[in-house]
């Protein structure tokens, strides 16, 4: 990086967002430097991961994701789990999948996705500089107006933070302050190795189809639940989990995965696997509660984690669609003023557009409900409990239905009154 | 080689990493983590690189971070002197993330 360059906009961080900001502002003419620290995109990210299909439209008709997902989902799987035993609801459907065209959702490796997607930014035009670590923002006059890593310094019209959720940029340039620990869970995961073959019949899939499938009751009692994608060649396990509980009750994460991965309803799902590659990542686990007050200063944008955007209702996450549309946003508000003290509070409207902050914002309770402790242990208990005495027969004279019920409730140290509170406050949102 | 439970040593010797021998990216004020009640890094670090020697303090080791950034949300006694990504082509590469 040469100090003379001066480029339309410094984009810092080249995951889905910054990847996606790159992309339009360079199609639409603009210099526009993407730097990352890996020594390619995707090298330090991780997610579960599927991303949501949606989110690609705003890159536009001719935008080609084909080399960058593995699998279009066509099962959507849940699973509640208490001890050794599970309850499976599977919902198979071809049109999820996309019948050969554009899917819900696609199954991702981050190396693939994130290496792909800057290659969209570059071909585009845009200058990918990798295996650079931005170190601080650049400020004349209040104004952000470039960047520096190491001895270089950039300026800029504009930098796009898109650094990520443990956004250090953010930081120095004193849109957030330290990341409370109760807004984040840390994400752990295995890829293990399998062949195509045995996960297509495994799973019940078509050859390009695959299964998504999220775990509950499987963290000890811990806020959090666990996840398995399928991939071509491989499928991606791992939990989630809420580092504050985990903490207070003691037993590590890399733990809980370990005997998840022993789970009776799990191990046929990966026997005879390899595991090639264990990683963590943080995700944004607050909701709208965890956007920052401020999106932007003068001559900076946050974008995609760095500012928040995650939404984890438990059976779906949606991280990576909302790190493109805000990188798609930022790229708009560039190209739609002119006069860099607009760009901010143009950004924020892109958002509302694209349906970023009302997404966000329409999910709050949802959240909120995230918090229920007894979500994790007690409630999965009762619903594996009920399934246990509907399907035993032990030449007993069936007990009433009310009484199997008190009975499961009571097992499961849970009161009539309790259940009918939850209830209330799930049907509320 | 079949499923099974793996520690977090063999967990690590799947991954590809650069380890920067010169400049460690996390530092520990061992004075902190000496009075340190809570040693919440201990438990949280899907990594497993935050042990109790013999004497009982707090040893850290750098190599093997998966720069998921739990150890510096959780440390709430100042313990971690400091913490930033590694210097570039440093540290964990994921071939598949
Ligand atoms: C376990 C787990 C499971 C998840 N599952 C899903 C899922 O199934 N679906 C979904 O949609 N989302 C999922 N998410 C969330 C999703 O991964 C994130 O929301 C998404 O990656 C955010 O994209 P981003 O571009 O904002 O940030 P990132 O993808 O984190 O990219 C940030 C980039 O910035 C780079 N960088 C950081 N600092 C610097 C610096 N100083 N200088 C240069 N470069 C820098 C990083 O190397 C990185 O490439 C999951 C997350 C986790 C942890
Ligand atoms: S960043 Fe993550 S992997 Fe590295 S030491 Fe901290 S908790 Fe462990």
């Amino acid at each position: 990086m040469s100090s003379a360059d001066k480029f339309d906009a410094i984009v810092v961080g080249a995951g889905p967002a910054g990847s996606a900001c790159a992309y339009i502002l360079a199609r639409e003419g603009k210099a526009v430097l993407l730097v990352e620290r890996g020594d390619s995109a995707g090298a330090k990210n991780v997610s579960g991961g599927r991303l949501y299909a949606h989110a690609l439209k705003a890159l536009g008709d001719e935008f080609d994701i084909s080399g960058g997902v593995e699998r279009k989902v066509a099962r959507e799987e849940i699973m509640v789990m208490a001890g050794n035993r599970s309850i499976t609801v599977s919902y198979h459907d071809p049109e999820l999948g996309g019948e050969g065209q554009i899917p819900n959702s696609y199954t991702v490796l981050r190396a693939t996705l994130d290496g792909w997607m800057a290659s969209r930014g570059e071909e585009a035009g845009a200058i990918l500089a990798c295996g650079i670590r931005v170190d601080d923002v650049l400020v004349q006059d209040g104004r952000v107006v470039g960047v520096r890593a190491g001895d270089d310094e950039v300026y800029a019209d504009v930098v796009v933070a898109a650094d990520g959720v443990n956004s250090l940029l953010a930081q120095r340039a004193g849109l957030i302050g330290d990341i409370p620990a109760r807004n984040v869970a840390v994400g752990v995961k295995e890829v293990i190795a399998l062949p195509s073959k045995v996960i297509e019949e495994r799973f019940a899939l078509r050859e390009d189809e695959g299964a998504a499938l999220l775990m509950l009751g499987c963290t000890g009692g811990v806020k959090g639940g666990a996840f398995l994608y399928t991939n071509k060649e491989s499928v991606s396990l791992g939990c989630v989990v809420a580092p504050e509980e985990v903490a207070h009750k003691g037993k590590p994460v890399h733990r809980l995965l370990q005997e998840l991965k022993l789970h009776p309803a799990v191990y046929p799902l990966i026997e005879g696997g390899e595991t090639v590659e264990y990683s963590a990542h943080l995700v944004s686990e607050a909701g709208i509660r965890g956007v920052p007050g401020n999106l932007h200063r003068p001559g900076m944008l946050l974008a995609g984690d760095s500012a928040g955007f995650v939404i984890n209702l438990g059976y779906t996450i949606r991280g990576m669609d909302l790190a493109i549309l805000s990188g798609v946003a930022a790229a708009r508000a560039i190209l739609a003023e002119a006069d860099p003290a607009r760009v901010g509070p143009a950004y924020v409207s892109e958002l509302e557009k694209l349906k970023v902050l009302p997404a966000m914002r329409a999910t709050r309770g949802y959240v909120d409900l995230m918090e229920v402790p007894r979500l994790y242990e007690n409630y999965p208990y009762l619903a594996v409990e009920l399934f246990r005495c509907l399907f035993t027969v032990d030449g007993d004279v069936p007990a009433r239905m009310l009484d199997t019920a008190r009975g499961a409730l009571r097992s499961a140290n849970l009161s009539l009154w309790q259940v009918a509170k939850d209830a209330w406050r799930g049907l509320k949102i | 080689m079949a499923i099974r439970v793996m520690d977090t040593p063999e967990l690590l010797s799947l991954n590809k990493f650069n380890v920067d021998e010169k400049e460690p990216h996390i530092r520990l004020d061992k004075s902190k983590c000496r009075s340190c009640q809570d040693r919440p890094c201990l438990v949280v670090c899907p990594a497993g690189l935050y042990r109790l020697d013999q004497e009982g303090e707090i040893n850290f080791d750098h190599a093997g971070c998966l720069e998921c950034g739990t150890c510096r949300v959780m440390c709430n006694n100042k313990g971690i002197q400091s913490w930033n990504y590694p210097r570039a082509t440093f540290g964990v590469h994921y071939r598949l993330g």
